[in-house]
């Protein structure tokens, strides 16, 4: 395709905690700094920024992008704000990765960042804003819906049991131990735990949910000749895709998410990986929601349709396990500032794949990664896969 | 987060904290009011309900039966070739028993969503809705719905001109057991 090869070489990120002191911009200036820190540039090496964050009705301000401009070190250079959602976190590096890959600069920042403590007293309510605002905000939707109906569908049709659903979310939420920004890691929690937790809309019960959160988490990418002067530890964008399915939510298949597959087959091709099941080491898939985990893990091709849950149940999900899920902690463990935890799946590929991960490391010197996430009204995939 | 970062930017709050006032904060509260007008294909959707019958929408190139419908069709990007009637019945495609309001209040009756597809429309095309006259026990995937309707003259032409959908004595039919 006449593509240059995208390295990403460094990465930074602040706490993910439920309210942050901090602004949203103060966020997004702490997570930029640390990157840039992290190989040892300043923001004169960098030639564009992406910015990626999601609603902007959590933070009751317009144009997000230009109000975030200053903490993402937007001022005198080219400058863009992605948004699709919960998938922006893993499509703002794809765009950073096409700035890049297509000869247009060399050095990237991408930033995400989200602040959803500032509506008040709980973001659930902003979310009314997603639905269509004729044929379906008249029956007072409420975010948690959409998850439970597509969960009791995906369940319902391969006969999958909440039992097995809630290994995900006690996997996480014990991996997310070792993360020191994560905002729920639990090393004691249970599958009972998960199942006796309060009901919020069957089968959704207050363990299977991640966290409202703030938090922020930004890459540095380069071009091959600008990374191999910069560390000889370059982690390479090997491929990316994304793809949407039909907004018309009720016109589809809940069980399955194909445009997830769409994604990870354009993502694979690029990457020429001919046997993910065998040459994806670690996949960090966008885990909102514990089902979610096991919904993205059958369509990025890595389980049978109806069979994710048994890489948790014979232990191959965990980190020391043949393909460890989400050693990070996720977004069920961490916590899921919307942009900000997508990326910060990224970044985790990227410490992972550098042997930097500490008492997170997965062992065997993992050589590549999948990250992944999911968002829109249910329908947008996006995927990166990266290599060493 | 990597090993050799031992700084780690970002300040918790809890909600005391602006409870008890020990940070500055600034309350506001945004107005926005919208008049969306209904256009061309969800117009006629609502015109139906108001006559009582759910619209759906045709694609004769695609040989498909979408509700609501639309003025395009997403499948070959033709123009939908024009509206049909469907049943006012369905069956239950998947469900929820919600027992957190949109605005995050808690309630002991749950409200039940729905997506239901349409009798008439292709296979797994339906509407979110809700369901009621059923106890949450008995609600299962696969059950047969039919709408009850507002009277003729309470209705608006709104997507609550369908009250609720309840259960009827039907043989069951199973979409998602291939």
């Amino acid at each position: 395709m006449g593509l240059r090869k995208v390295a990403v070489v460094g990465a930074g990120m602040t706490k993910f905690v439920r309210r942050a002191q901090e602004t949203a911009k103060e966020l997004t200036y702490h997570a930029a700094h640390q990157a840039l820190q992290s190989c040892e540039l300043v923001m004169d090496d960098i030639d564009g920024v992406c910015l990626g964050t999601a609603p902007d009705s959590f933070d009751g301000v317009h144009m997000k992008g230009e109000y975030l401009s200053d903490g993402a070190g937007a001022w005198g250079k080219p400058y863009i704000r992605s948004y699709v959602g919960g998938g922006t976190g893993v499509f703002a590096p794809i765009q950073g990765w096409y700035h890049v890959a297509s000869g247009l600069f060399d050095v990237v920042l991408v930033v995400a960042e989200e602040k959803m403590s500032s509506y008040y007293p709980h973001a659930q309510a902003a979310f009314l804003t997603i639905f269509d605002h004729t044929t379906e905000r008249p029956l007072k939707p409420n975010l948690l819906w959409i998850f439970a109906l597509e969960m009791n569908r995906y369940m319902h049709t391969y006969g999958i049991s909440k039992e097995d659903i809630a290994r995900v979310s006690v996997l996480h939420k014990r991996n997310a131990v070792d993360h020191p920004a994560a905002l729920l890691g639990n090393p004691d929690i249970t599958v009972e735990d998960v199942l006796n937790s309060e009901v919020l809309a069957w089968p959704v019960q207050r363990y299977d949910v991640s966290p409202v959160s703030d938090g922020a988490v930004a890459l540095v990418l380069a071009a091959e000749h600008v990374a191999k002067r910069l560390t000889d530890k370059p982690v390479w964008i090997e491929g990316v895709g994304w793809n949407l399915d039909t907004a018309y939510w009720t016109n589809r298949d809940l069980a399955y998410p194909r445009y997830v597959e769409y994604a990870a087959r354009m993502a694979y091709d690029m990457a020429n990986i001919k046997e993910p099941r065998k040459e994806i080491h670690i996949v960090e898939p966008y885990d909102p929601f514990d089902y979610k985990a096991l919904h993205h893990l059958e369509g990025l091709q890595l389980a049978e349709r109806g069979e994710a849950a048994q890489l948790y149940i014979d232990g191959v999900a965990e980190r020391n396990g043949d393909m460890p899920v989400c050693p990070s902690g996720g977004l069920l463990g961490v916590g899921n500032p919307i942009a900000a935890a997508g990326l910060m799946k990224v970044a985790e590929l990227f410490w992972q794949l550098r042997g930097e991960a500490g008492a997170r490391q997965v062992p065997g010197q993992p050589r590549r990664g999948l990250a992944q996430a999911w968002g829109d009204l249910m329908q947008v995939g996006t995927v990166v896969v990266m290599g060493r | 987060m990597s090993e050799k970062n031992t700084h780690l930017p970002g300040t918790p709050l809890s909600e005391k904290d602006f409870q008890d006032g020990n940070i500055l904060f600034n309350h506001d509260r945004l107005r926005g009011d919208f008049a969306w007008d209904t256009g061309i294909a969800i117009g006629s959707y609502l015109a139906g309900m108001k006559d009582g019958v759910i619209l759906g929408g045709r694609c004769d190139t695609c040989r498909k039966t979408v509700v609501p419908p639309r003025t395009v069709c997403e499948w070959c990007f033709r123009p939908m070739s024009g509206y049909v009637p469907l049943r006012d019945t369905g069956t239950v495609n998947t469900y929820s028993l919600g027992y957190v309001t949109w605005d995050v209040k808690r309630i002991e009756e749950p409200e039940i969503p729905a997506v239901i597809e349409i009798d008439g429309a292709s296979p797994l095309h339906g509407i979110m809705h809700l369901l009621a006259e059923v106890d949450p026990e008995d609600v299962h995937i696969g059950m047969r719905v039919q709408a009850v309707w507002k009277s003729p003259e309470e209705r608006q032409g709104a997507v609550t001109d369908i009250l609720y959908f309840k259960p009827i004595e039907e043989e069951e039919n199973d979409s998602s057991r291939a």
